[in-house]
């Protein structure tokens, strides 16, 4: 379905962008209709019973319904589930910098005002998930404290810096991009906050994908400079894309476990071909290359062979060595000192208010005395 | 309840700052249709509760109206979605149009 369809470049904007739109929406429908249909299992359990807690969870997931914040799930569900959406939560939040770095040198009026919406947009993605994090029993104050302490991880793509306009445009089409081919399936997800979230966010995330594809397509088409800038972005982004995808199947750790909770629905590896296979044809409408140099259609795979990215660069990346590590941290950590005072005089004014609806609450019970 | 230990004395939580209440909000698409819950959010106050809601749950026009409700005020049917509680309505199928067998020839009913 991916990359397969080689319509004529010029009748097709974006393919891929809407046939996953159009997966978002199926998983909304099955969402509806899974919920429709009764557990077949699991009858009567009584409270306590750990056994048949159990085996009614087990029939939840299987009957593919959702996992509700109050039912029972097993321990590892919940820990493993709150670090993952912790995790993506962190994401969104830090990803608000590389391209906050341009909006206030957007080239124009309605590039700014693009930008600005889309990186409100990343705010949003972030507080819908600390919101479902939450639900599992973690509380907001602990998980902003793991990010800004480093005990807790965001996605590696975020320490490569922004050098200029067109890398703008490279985030949009590749990492936003490659985060939809992540997220999508992620709407299928058997929490069901975190899967509400996703269908909500993907919606949201095809609009960014296609403001960065416009901006690299405008450059591709305006002046040499102009050309060689949005080339040179797309040089830059590529693998450091691809790494998104997280280690390769043969060295990835507690995938199968989240395969079989239906957290997780397809593998590291057949996530980055999807992608891969997306962007070799979508390039070609762009008219800039893939810094690839084995990047090949290969007709009895019916996919594009690519060579892997850096693995080694990808770790030094999450242990903290990255060109922007330390600048994301000290940023994001700076900026939530900053937003004490707003804190405090929120709770002060909102405490002062209480008191003087108390207070004339007294007045009015003591003069109708 | 939280599954992450947490060293709590080096938080700043612990030094008697409070975390803002958690506020759910409810949010009407269009006239004519009920309001639904969209998601929840932090905030000190039901103004700005409101005024958060509009910012998270409605940049693009999802919303005609919005409730905001505190959490801690929502009284919840059960420890979990599927309960005793809901069973009273299961053995009354007689609350259904299609229990009633209507003759032939009846129009309107
Ligand atoms: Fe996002
Ligand atoms: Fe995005």
């Amino acid at each position: 379905m991916y990359g397969s369809d080689f319509e004529d470049p010029e009748t097709v904007g974006q393919p891929g962008a809407s046939a996953l739109l159009d997966e978002v929406e199926s998983a909304e429908r099955d969402l509806h209709e899974a919920a429709a249909r009764t557990v077949a299992t699991g009858g009567s359990t009584g409270p306590g019973a750990d056994a048949a807690l159990q085996d009614y969870f087990d029939a939840v997931i299987a009957a593919d319904q959702k996992i509700e914040p109050r039912d029972w799930m097993p321990g590892a569900y919940r820990k493993g589930l709150i670090r993952q959406i912790a995790q993506h939560a962190h994401s969104e939040i830090i990803g608000m910098q590389p391209e906050g770095n341009w909006i206030t040198r957007a080239p124009s009026l309605k590039r700014k005002a693009i930008l600005l919406a889309k990186v409100q947009d990343e705010a949003g993605h972030g507080l819908y998930l600390y919101a479902a994090a939450e639900t599992l029993g973690s509380s907001r104050d602990e998980l902003v404290e793991l990010l800004i302490t480093g005990r807790q991880k965001y996605s590696s793509i975020f320490n490569y810096p922004t050098l200029n306009w067109a890398d703008v445009g490279a985030i949009g089409w590749l990492v936003d991009g490659a985060a939809i081919v992540n997220q999508v399936p992620l709407c299928r997800c058997s929490y069901g906050p975190y899967a509400r979230a996703m269908i909500r966010i993907c919606k949201e995330e095809s609009f960014h994908q296609r403001q960065g594809f416009e901006i690299l397509y405008t450059l591709a088409r305006g002046t040499a400079a102009q050309r060689q800038m949005a080339q040179d972005a797309v040089d830059r982004w590529w693998y450091p894309s691809l790494a998104m995808f997280g280690p390769p199947d043969s060295d990835s750790t507690h995938s199968e476990q989240s395969m079989a909770w239906k957290i997780k629905r397809f593998s590291n590896d057949d996530l980055r071909q999807r992608f891969v296979d997306m962007c070799a044809q979508q390039a070609s409408v762009l008219g800039l290359s893939i810094p690839d140099p084995d990047l090949r259609w290969n007709e009895e795979r019916g996919a594009w062979d690519y060579r892997q990215p850096d693995y080694a660069e990808l770790f030094r990346v999450i242990k903290g060595d990255g060109p922007c590590n330390r600048q994301r941290l000290r940023h994001r950590r700076q900026a939530h000192e900053d937003g004490a005072w707003v804190r405090d005089a929120g709770s002060a004014y909102a405490a002062k208010q209480a008191a003087r609806r108390a207070g004339k609450r007294a007045t009015e019970q003591v003069a109708a005395a | 309840m939280t599954s992450q230990p947490t060293p709590a004395e080096q938080t700043p939580a612990a030094t008697g700052r409070a975390q803002w209440p958690l506020w759910e909000v409810f949010v009407r698409a269009r006239r004519g249709l009920s309001h639904t819950h969209a998601g929840s959010l932090h905030a000190p106050d039901a103004v700005v509760a409101l005024r958060n809601a509009r910012d998270v749950y409605t940049r693009r026009q999802e919303g005609v109206s919005i409730w905001v409700v505190p959490a801690a005020a929502i009284t919840a049917s059960s420890p979990d979605e599927k309960d005793a509680f809901f069973e009273p309505a299961a053995d009354k199928v007689y609350r259904h149009p299609t229990f009633y067998v209507v003759p032939e020839g009846v129009a309107h009913l």
